[in-house]
């Protein structure tokens, strides 16, 4: 940024911005309910991010797998005594434990990956469509008013009858389904900045509009687009993990917490619990985590929006 | 009219003493109303002057006990038609509202629910007091409005409030008031909100109205000018205090506290034509943070490093009391 | 709008590709091609199409069955017409209580509770809450059964199963799993209108009159929030109504949505597309009847329809 610029934004001093940060934290901390949602999801995090050192055994290594240690209980010594399965094992005696380790991995991958394209692809839009407005914005919000009067679940269920299995062909619907509510939050919230004064006075030092949309009016849209990718992750991943419990999402050599619930569902029915019921768990506490992170992110960031 | 120390309560239909209204919020304690007394006789007018943000409204409130959290109320005395009102049980209270104290308040466009008629409004406060039929009810609504001058009473009684413009919806609100003879009005700046010919309308039915049924009246207000022409009695109300209070006449010729003075001074009359209108300095200090001892000490012209102590309210004349250590009459 | 939808679940992917089994031959290919009209051009199907359904309402047979697809769908309706509209019942009548409560007392530890509560409602994903269901109430306890639908009676056309004990015995869980996602939703709509209406003059105003706490809350309160609870209430039984697959798949519950899933999974394309076409014309009427009710609701939008 130029010098000229430093001055239009507003909240441009460090001081300043620092001053907010803090106040941001003290809010956050306030509500005991998130901190313990960020620890959870950071504990979750690491989890999924050390894995393959963390789990006991890697449940995709069919050499190390013993047909005679399937379906063992939770607390339960495998045939060789070589090590524990505190979680059980499932029907191809994979350790239940690690299983979710490495499913976790898939399914806060599927979710990261997916909410960062929509955020990126609907903000650029929402964007563009309020800047520009006309038949740029009739256009693009058409598109996502059509899109959102249809259910998530439905579009992505079509999407991948078409594609087929896939981490990556679910990670592409995901995407399909999400980005237009970040075009339409960018958008709101982007007209509201559009008419403010430091636009125009950024417009009057003929800078392009690339500069103005994305150096100038998107910093301060980010609050919004912030509580709604947090809000969106949870839903990516309770998507992702609906998917695949339907059978049209990752495949069976890639399973993600979903698969695993689905894999065990079968075996449920005759009292074999855990190898549903663990995952579910995992999958319960990520995605409650972050809806708790999120649910007080909206009641900071805009607190006027309720809902 | 006597008024002295020793005059026994039953003579007043509302005898308030040392009224304290209080709101606990996380900033600290806001001293909304901090000790006010008042006393209202049977078929009176009082005026309650002040400043927006004096307490007057919380004052009326407090009165009907309609306080919204985290608000305390608490008074030394606090007695109306010789009934102790903080002995009074949830339901009694509920009991007395409506019937013996009704109150108007300020914007006639949010008073009256939207999604219910004008007439279900009326019927339902006939009976939430007596056990009369809606015929009856309905009855006397239609006298109502007509007493408080609504042309065709009858068909307004069928229509929804965002039908009605906000003179008629005003009319209305004061004819629910009205409905079941109460004792008491508050009216919370009824007018503030409307046109000035429909406020002069208003304020002049309002005033008969009561004349004839007898009702006391006390009459919210900040403006000075609207008020002495129609009460008895005059209350200034400064940062949730009593400052002065005498009748009408004698404020108008012989105000003693500073504050009052500059209120008198500020209201434009023939002989300030054309000259600078007087302007009291400064504004409300925040209830937050207020000064220590006189509250208008910031603002005032007498002020001396004796206004830290607290003033004491005393009488300098039968019924007229002032709480400053400098009054006098003169500016 | 639905044009564009058929259009584009049309242009995605060749039927014929779907259709035969992977070793059929070209000729056998061209053969099915011909029978259900795939060669024509896409306009000309399309219209074909169109023509067959606004004039005949003739969606097309199934490729599965070789029924007609809308009769196949009208058939299971009354499964899931009972399903959703139970679950929803459930949902307001639990949800608006819990959610005045909530908004008149924010601060108390039964409100917080509530909306914590409302939190994990609608975080958890839906097959999620059936597992758990079926887990606890079917597996452990024996209560209920785990999925499928109890013995049904005729209701004048339509078979209902509300009319016998096993019937709800069968119902209760679905119902509850989708009633537990709305149930969050419209507790924290009722909230915020309530929050929203609680400070209004004309609630005080009320209360000035003397009238008794159940009429300012029961007539005076609730008139007005009922305005929002029944817009939302009434989109998310659309919601509900279309979109059951989920839940339905989870207890094999015999509805549309299971014949929706069964049919994207068997790529069985008219079914598919006549349950979006349906579903779209059974939002756009609930639309409508939603509307008409939100102006019975609210005698301010009538007067502005009049003028």
């Amino acid at each position: 940024m130029t010098a000229a610029e430093n001055i239009l934004e507003s909240g441009g001093q460090p001081a300043m911005r620092e001053s907010m940060l803090r106040l941001f934290a003290e809010q956050f901390l306030a509500s005991k309910l998130a901190v313990l949602g960020m620890i959870l999801l950071a504990l979750c995090l690491c989890l999924a991010i050390f894995a393959p050192w963390i789990a006991p055994q890697n449940p995709f290594d069919i050499g190390t797998l013993n047909i005679m240690d399937s379906k063992l209980p939770p607390g339960s010594v495998s045939g060789d005594g070589a090590m524990m399965h505190w979680l059980g094992t499932d029907g191809q005696a994979r350790d239940v434990f690690s299983a979710i380790l490495y499913g976790l991995r898939i399914s806060l991958i599927v979710g990261l990956v997916s909410v960062s394209a929509a955020f990126a692809i609907g903000a650029t839009a929402g964007l563009i469509s309020a800047y520009f407005g006309g038949r740029t914005e009739a256009l693009l919000m058409r598109i996502v008013d059509i899109q959102l009067s249809f259910p998530a679940i439905l579009v992505a269920l079509v999407l991948l009858s078409v594609l087929g299995k896939g981490v990556d062909k679910v990670i592409y619907a995901l995407v399909a389904v999400q980005w237009a509510y970040f075009a339409r939050a960018a958008r709101g919230a982007a007209i509201v900045e559009r008419n403010k004064e430091y636009v125009q006075a950024a417009r009057c030092m003929s800078l392009s509009w690339q500069r103005i949309l994305w150096r100038h009016i998107f910093p301060n849209c980010i609050p919004p687009l912030m509580v709604i990718a947090t809000i969106d992750l949870a839903h990516a991943i309770a998507l992702e993990a609906t998917l695949s419990f339907l059978g049209v999402g990752v495949p069976v050599t890639e399973p993600s917490l979903g698969m695993l619930i689905s894999n065990g569902f079968e075996y449920m029915m005759s009292g074999t619990y855990w190898i549903a019921f663990f995952p579910g768990i995992a999958l319960a506490l990520v995605v409650v985590a972050i809806n708790l992170v999120g649910d007080h992110l909206r009641d900071i960031l805009n607190p006027r929006n309720e809902i | 009219m006597q008024e002295s120390a020793g005059t026994p309560s039953g003579q007043w239909l509302l005898d308030v003493q040392g009224l304290c209204t209080w709101f606990h919020t996380r900033r600290g304690v806001v001293k909304a109303v901090d000790g006010v007394s008042l006393r209202v006789k049977q078929g009176e007018i009082l005026g309650l002057v002040g400043e927006s943000g004096s307490g007057k409204t919380i004052t009326g409130f407090s009165l009907m006990n309609l306080v919204d959290q985290p608000g305390r109320i608490r008074a030394d005395r606090l007695h109306f038609d010789g009934r102790d009102l903080q002995t009074l049980s949830a339901n009694d209270y509920r009991a007395l509202r409506g019937r013996d104290m009704a109150m108007i308040f300020q914007d006639p466009m949010m008073t009256l629910n939207p999604t219910l008629r004008v007439e279900t409004q009326m019927i339902e406060t006939v009976q939430a007091h007596e056990s009369v039929s809606r015929r009856a009810a309905r009855a006397r609504s239609i006298d109502m409005l007509t007493k408080v001058g609504i042309p065709a009473p009858a068909e307004r009684l069928t229509v929804y409030p965002h039908h009605l413009s906000g003179g008629m919806r005003q009319r209305i609100a004061i004819a629910i008031a009205l409905l079941n003879s109460p004792k008491l009005i508050i009216a919370d700046e009824p007018t503030t909100a409307l046109d000035v010919t429909i406020q002069g309308q208003i304020l002049y039915e309002v005033q008969k109205l009561c004349r004839e049924m007898g009702t006391a009246l006390i009459w919210i207000t900040h403006d000075l000018a609207i008020v002495s022409g129609l009460a008895d009695r005059l209350a200034v109300m400064y940062a949730g205090r009593i400052v002065e209070t005498a009748p009408t006449a004698e404020i108008v010729r012989g105000a003693q506290h500073a504050y009052t003075h500059g209120l008198m001074a500020s209201i434009p009359t023939f002989d300030t034509r054309g000259k600078k209108l007087f302007q009291i300095p400064g504004s409300t200090p925040s209830p937050l943070n207020m000064p220590k001892g006189c509250p208008f000490r910031t603002r005032c012209y007498r002020a001396t490093p004796q206004c830290i102590e607290e003033p004491v309210f005393e009488e300098v004349a039968p019924a007229h009391g002032v709480s400053c250590w400098h009054r006098g009459v003169e500016a | 709008m639905s044009a564009l939808v058929f259009a584009a679940l049309y242009m995605i992917g060749d039927p014929v590709l779907m259709l035969a089994s992977p070793e059929a031959g070209d000729a056998e290919r061209e053969l099915i091609r011909q029978s259900f009209g795939l060669d024509l051009p896409l306009w000309r199907q399309y219209l074909i199409f169109l023509n067959k359904v606004f004039v005949h309402l003739d969606f097309g047979k199934s490729f599965l069955t070789g029924e007609p697809a809308i009769g196949l769908i009208l058939d299971r309706m009354p499964a899931t017409l009972e399903l959703a509209t139970a679950a929803m019942l459930f949902a307001v009548l639990i949800g608006v209580p819990l959610g005045i409560y909530a908004g008149l007392k924010p601060e108390s530890f039964g409100a917080r509770s509530v909306m914590t509560g409302s939190v994990l409602g609608f975080s958890l994903p839906n097959f999620w809450v059936g597992l758990m269901l079926i887990m606890v109430f079917a597996v452990f306890l024996h209560w209920m059964p785990a999925g499928g639908r109890g013995p049904v009676q005729a209701f004048g056309p339509i078979q209902l199963s509300i009319f016998s004990w096993a019937g709800w015995r069968s119902l209760i869980l679905p119902v509850a799993t989708i009633a537990v996602a709305k149930c969050a939703l419209i507790v924290r709509v009722t909230r915020a209108a309530t929050r929203e209406c609680l400070p209004q003059d004309y609630i005080k105003f009320a209360r000035a009159r003397g009238l008794s706490e159940a009429r300012v809350l029961g007539v005076h309160l609730l008139k007005n929030i009922l305005i929002p609870i029944v817009t939302v209430a009434g989109l998310e039984y659309g919601q509900v109504f279309a979109f059951a697959v989920v839940t339905e798949s989870v207890f094999s519950w015999p509805g549309m949505g299971k014949l929706l899933i069964d049919s994207i999974i068997t790529l069985d394309r008219p079914v598919v597309v006549a349950y979006l076409i349906l579903t779209v014309v059974f939002l756009s009427l609930l639309n409508l009847v939603v509307d008409v009710i939100y102006t019975i609701l609210d005698p301010r939008v009538q007067s502005k329809a009049r003028a």
